[in-house]
């Protein structure tokens, strides 16, 4: 990230783009050297690139307040990552919201299930082709002709 | 002996040691919530109850999942910002705070001081009021109903500062990308010196009246304590991390927005249980209103907002003489402004912890992702490490000074 004047980079020191198969032996690697918490842990969707979904964990140093981002990325037809919950317990329900947004599945993960949306939700709502707008609901049925007839 | 005696003795064998009885391992589940005043919000549990002892519980959340994060990639940048404040609720500066750091970080853009001090007091501001609600609601949620007025009284009053500020009371929209949108008004100063001249002695009343509540102290007081490696395991942060005895926060770690300017102390707990949580945010209203207290005394004097035309709106006055202005105006609320290409992690502390905003953007005027790490739904996983093996009348006490907030849980 560049630094310009004003503007601090915030302890930020590096951003590490690893392969999904090799994410898990980093994040083991920067762990033991001592960038022990995970701050957070969100995807993304970079479409119309390939491949589509990220997965990004943000680490931290808490001696040195340092912090540094692993970057990984999945395609879509084979979103598979393993699971860090063995390493941080609390990546836990970041990763269901992960997966429950974008269909990213966490190879590992002890409780795999959608966290914020219904569990009998079809798709993935945060990907970038997903549509916006309503759908029916036990109220929408008479939506169109509602207020014509005044 | 009577059944109803046979009974009785059961329930009494049953105690909160780290394993079931082994005779009577009959578990019962009980659903709490999502509709439950002690929930703090739609929060549903899922408890699975020996007796009155609670073996597991699993929170169920998303139901006031909104989409917030999704409806902002719908929109230009700068009208993300009213969305953004209503994911946590109580800690909307914050929330505001988060995305604009995050967006002016990718433009790398200068915030002038004077911008910087008014929403540091403005932030403080907010952190005092939703302390103020959680101890409140907490205190309620514990059976001491007159508390619950007596915060919401001091509340009303920081509510009348955003007013005269901002116009709104809640989600204020006063943070802009580049600074505040308006200076503070007049009079807004000698108001603000009259509440931080009375907050200390009214927090001072708070502890008078909770602290020697032999009530209040046998239900917090060893309760529910969690050591600091299992919480920083689950990435748990603010005031329930400082309880545990670990002085982690980002306004003194990683200080943004100029918070290196003040004096003010972290406080911590020793033990980790339910009575340092509720220290360790009673002692932050006294840190935070030291915190205001030297901002207004050192407010400098400036711009309060970004003078590039290319992100900030220009004065209202230069629109009827300047063309370029108008120009600038124009494209600004049509399209708004552009973002280079590229991602930022912005992490604040809210009053509940690091509230971090990851921005992408694609280069155009509408960001192409948003994310908040909230820490209220980061927390909420310690409620299960906490509550196990203790009372379910201790679940409530618990709950209460996890200090979840429900919109910021499932945004």
């Amino acid at each position: 990230m560049a630094e310009s004047p004003g503007v601090t980079n915030r302890g930020r020191l590096a951003d590490v783009e690893v392969g999904p198969a090799e994410a898990h032996a980093k994040l083991v690697q920067l762990k033991a050297d001592g960038f022990s918490f995970l701050a957070s842990l969100h995807g993304l969707d970079y479409y119309p690139h390939e491949p589509r979904l990220g997965v990004h964990y943000e680490l931290l140093n808490m001696e040195t307040a340092a912090r540094v981002a692993v970057k990984t990325r999945v395609s879509i037809d084979d979103p598979h990552i393993a699971s860090v919950t063995d390493l941080w317990p609390g990546a836990d329900f970041p990763e269901r919201e992960c997966f429950d947004m974008f269909g990213v599945v966490f190879d590992g993960h002890p409780d795999l299930r959608r966290i914020l949306m219904p569990e009998d939700y079809e798709g993935f709502p945060q990907r970038r082709d997903f549509p916006v707008g309503g759908e029916p609901v036990l109220f929408t049925f008479n939506e169109k002709s509602y207020g014509k007839n005044r | 002996m009577s059944s109803t005696s046979d009974y009785r003795k059961m329930e009494e064998s049953i105690t909160i040691d780290a394993q079931p009885h082994p005779e009577h391992t009959e578990l019962l589940t009980l659903n709490i919530g999502p509709h439950h005043p002690a929930t703090h919000g739609v929060l549903r549990l899922i408890a699975t109850l020996e007796g009155e002892v609670v073996r597991d519980i699993k929170p169920v959340i998303g139901y006031v999942h909104t989409g917030i994060e999704k409806t902002a990639e719908q929109k230009s940048y700068w009208k993300v910002i009213p969305v953004i404040e209503r994911m946590d609720y109580l800690s909307y500066y914050f929330n505001a705070m988060a995305f604009c750091g995050a967006v002016e970080t990718l433009l790398e853009l200068e915030i002038p001081p004077r911008a910087q001090y008014l929403r540091v007091i403005h932030m403080e501001l907010n952190r005092i009021m939703s302390h103020l609600v959680w101890l409140g609601t907490s205190a309620l949620d514990l059976g001491a109903m007159s508390m619950f007025w007596y915060c919401f009284r001091e509340r009303e009053t920081i509510l009348d500062l955003f007013e005269m500020s901002s116009g709104q009371r809640m989600h204020t929209r006063y943070f802009q990308v580049g600074g505040v949108f308006e200076d503070i008004p007049i009079g807004f100063a000698a108001k603000l010196q009259a509440f931080l001249d009375e907050m200390p002695s009214r927090a001072d009343q708070y502890a008078d009246l909770l602290e020697k509540n032999e009530i209040l102290l046998a239900r917090l007081r060893d309760v529910c304590p969690l050591d600091a490696e299992t919480l920083l395991g689950l990435s748990t942060t603010g005031p329930l991390l400082r309880a545990a005895g670990v002085p982690w926060d980002l306004r003194k770690t990683d200080p943004y927005c100029s918070y290196d300017h003040f004096e003010f102390k972290i406080p911590v707990g020793t033990v980790g249980d339910n009575y340092d949580r509720f220290r360790v945010r009673h002692a932050e209203l006294y840190e935070s209103t030291k915190i205001i207290q030297q901002a207004l005394d050192g407010l400098p004097e400036g711009p309060h907002i970004s003078d590039d035309r290319k992100v900030v709106l220009p004065p209202r006055h230069e629109l009827a003489t300047s063309m370029e202005a108008l120009i600038h105006h124009f494209k600004l609320v049509t399209e708004g402004f552009r973002v280079p290409e590229g991602e930022a992690y912005y992490p604040i502390e809210s009053p509940r912890g690091e509230l971090g905003c990851f921005v992408r953007s694609d280069g155009s005027a509408k960001p192409a992702r948003v994310h908040m790490r909230d820490p209220s739904f980061v927390n909420l996983q310690t409620t299960a490490p906490m509550v196990r093996n203790s009372y379910i009348a201790d679940l409530i006490a618990s709950l209460a000074m996890i200090d979840p907030v429900l919109g910021g849980v499932d945004r």
